[in-house]
């Protein structure tokens, strides 16, 4: 309890409300202009967040992460356009119910199940700290090392259809990382006798690349639209209020959520998919689903908005960031030289408190601005398009160039920004980049750290939970295959499923 | 007959047109980085494998190997889908908004960054067809409010314009600082 209050006594300060109250209304805005998203908020702001202090940084960028997925409903249910990827599910029922005349009522299911999936998430969480905080110790440099390995393994094969580029892409990543001075012995690696190339490729200078300028790019060659949606006329909070009807699936999502979010590199379109599908089957009425059904709705919003404090858990507790944005949030951390590791929960527990105080705070700073904003943002949905290229491609510019004030970055990050948009055309994952290049960092080290105690193979596995996690991975890769081999016993080939539902790439 | 059969049945996937050529692409680039390992990385004597400087790198490059060889089979042995020129020159269109962004880049250390992004807003507003003076407005007013917020309120650090030295003394600094 002493904890949580000194985790409540770090954010009472003024400069920490603030960057929560930008971050927060910064979000739900971000997240309703679709093209835009998080990670490219993120990433743009994330240079800028450099020079506040830790709490004050994060909180801003958790508030980004945390809101935008409450902006991201509000396309989505509106003009069937995900204002973020992990909204792509909510245009299944949210739009039949606009057209069925159920426009604030979809609106209201959305944002309350957002909050129910984000509280309760943040709850469980606060309650499972100082169980983390006794379990976190237990991992060393091996068991480290084979969670980041599980990492990589995980989101190689959460891309169903399209493993064989992300684990490409992984490997490019990882490679990426490797490019400069060797760590210990200070030789070149990858140079190519260029000088800028020494100090190696900076994972923001890549992140603004493949997620902000590819996007600016692909809004500025793609023909232009303004989309139309109209003005919300009712009673939100009444619309809001109705989520409590389906509480059982708003609290199954949020558990969903979870459990999902605590496994680096699986995320919000497992949890929304299992909730979805949990709802389904559970419904009286499942023949709705896909047709308008208040259920669906819920069981996908509760479960997405239940992911980003579930993922600051791998990211807090053992410095292993499970996605894209988490693993921006981590170079924030390294800037501050904060080491978020197994350390933190044991010495900072007052630290993680203020985060996920933090995040109940800004879910409560949501709900208070959309109850009075949705017009508004209905607004900022017609922006059109190749302006908002504009935008971005400016944006961009600082978010590059104020980390070294350095052309050649600008240059290597429009580099990637291409290629980002080569990606995104061919619908492949860019996740696998960002996580390969600070997955492999991580690995590089702690496999050096642990081999120096190692003797024989079997001394990697000799402690419980590298035990644990190295079974995890066996068995992992032995159900992937067995799903593969099952699905095509069954003439169902992996490339049936809809892989547009899953635009990760678009985070 | 059969083997070729199966060989397109367990390797088809989720493809998108132009998808032969960047699985082509990113082949040739894992070949190239192979091919390279030895002259660009270290060999250190008395020093386990595991803690060699090539040692990261050649499993990096081992595992883009492997899977873009997987990827590019796949593309090989799936039906050609239409439209890969078209795709091709896509990609190549979005060059002509990397020198947009790189000409932006060579001239904000010239005329500072509120006039410099003041000029790429504009310009490029126009170039992409906004040309009313409402537009142009819209432009201008994003550029000072991006340059208000980034420079004079988060305090990022970006550079001071060579225009800027030209200024009278009074208001110079104070332009520095600010925008």
């Amino acid at each position: 309890m002493d904890t949580l209050l000194s985790g409540l006594f770090l954010l009472a300060r003024l400069d920490v409300c603030v960057a929560l109250l930008i971050g927060s209304v910064g979000g739900v805005i971000i997240g309703a202009i679709p093209g835009v998203g998080p990670a490219v908020a993120i990433a743009i702001l994330l240079p800028a967040t450099f020079a506040m202090e830790p709490l004050v940084g994060l909180t801003m960028l958790l508030g980004i992460y945390g809101s935008s997925m409450f902006g991201g409903a509000l396309p989505a249910i509106l003009i069937n356009t995900p204002g973020t990827a992990v909204n792509a599910l909510t245009t299944y029922d949210g739009h039949p119910m606009t057209r069925n005349g159920q426009a604030l009522r979809a609106l209201g299911l959305a944002y309350g199940a957002s909050f129910m999936g984000g509280i309760i998430s943040i709850v469980a969480l606060i309650l499972l700290s100082p169980v983390l905080a006794k379990i976190a110790p237990m991992f060393g440099s091996r068991e480290i090392f084979l969670a980041a390995m599980l990492g990589i393994l995980l989101v190689v094969i959460a891309h169903r259809g399209q493993t064989f580029a992300a684990g490409m892409l992984a490997g490019l990543g990882i490679f990426l990382g490797t490019i400069g001075l060797e760590p210990v012995k200070y030789t070149q690696r990858f140079t190519f006798g260029q000088e800028w190339l020494t100090s190696g490729i900076d994972l923001i200078v890549v992140v603004l690349g493949l997620f902000a300028i590819s996007q600016a790019f692909i809004l500025l060659n793609d023909p232009e639209s303004a989309p139309d949606a109209r003005r919300i006329e009712g009673r939100m909070f009444k619309a809001m209020c109705e989520v409590f009807r389906f509480k059982r699936i708003a609290s199954a999502g949020a558990g969903f959520g979870v459990l999902m979010g605590m496994i680096p590199g699986v995320g919000e379109f497992t949890a929304q998919f299992l909730s979805y599908t949990y709802a389904q089957k559970t419904s009286k009425t499942p023949e709705m689903f896909g047709k308008g059904s208040p259920e669906g709705l819920v069981a996908s919003e509760a479960a997405n908005n239940a992911v980003p404090a579930a993922a600051m858990i791998p990211l807090l507790a053992l410095g292993i960031p499970g996605e894209a944005l988490t693993a921006m949030m981590l170079s924030v951390f390294y800037v501050h030289n904060v080491i978020p590791g197994p350390g933190l929960f044991q010495n900072k527990l007052d630290f993680v408190y203020a985060l996920y105080i933090a995040m109940i705070l800004l879910n409560v700073i949501v709900v208070v601005f959309v109850l009075f904003s949705s017009n508004l943002l209905v607004r900022i949905i017609r922006i059109p398009t190749r302006f908002l290229g504009i935008m971005v491609l400016t944006l961009s510019f600082v978010g590059v160039y104020s980390l070294r004030n350095s052309a050649t970055d600008c240059a290597i990050s429009a580099g990637f920004g291409i290629l980002g948009l080569i990606l995104k055309r061919q619908n492949l994952p860019i996740v696998p980049i960002i996580l390969g290049m600070v997955l492999g960092g991580i690995m590089e080290v702690k496999l050096r750290s642990a081999m120096a105690r190692v003797t024989t193979p079997l001394d990697f596995v000799d402690r419980p939970i590298s035990a644990l996690i190295a079974t995890a991975i066996v068995l992992l890769i032995v159900f992937h295959f067995w799903g593969v081999w099952k699905e095509r016993r069954l003439k169902e080939p992996e490339f049936s499923h809809d892989h547009d539902v899953h635009d990760s790439q678009m985070r | 007959m059969n083997r070729i059969k199966n060989l397109q049945d367990l390797f088809k996937r989720y493809r998108r047109p132009g998808d032969l050529v960047f699985a082509v692409s990113f082949f040739v680039l894992s070949l190239f980085l192979l091919v390279n390992l030895p002259a660009q990385t270290a060999w250190v004597e008395r020093t386990s494998l595991f803690a060699q400087p090539a040692f990261w790198p050649a499993v990096a490059i081992g595992v883009m190997i492997v899977f873009s060889a997987l990827h590019l089979l796949g593309a090989v042995v799936s039906e050609r889908i239409p439209g890969r020129l078209a795709e091709v020159l896509y990609w190549a269109r979005s060059l002509e908004f990397a020198i947009w962004f790189m000409a932006y880049v060579a001239i904000v250390p010239l005329l500072g960054y509120l006039p410099s992004t003041a000029l790429f807003c504009a310009s490029l507003a126009y170039r992409m067809g906004y040309r009313s003076l409402r537009w142009m407005g819209i432009s201008v007013l994003f550029a000072v409010a991006v340059a208000l917020l980034f420079k004079s309120f988060l305090q990022v650090k970006l550079p001071v314009g060579l225009l800027y030295e030209w200024l009278p003394v009074g208001i110079r600094s104070f332009v520095m600082t600010y925008f």
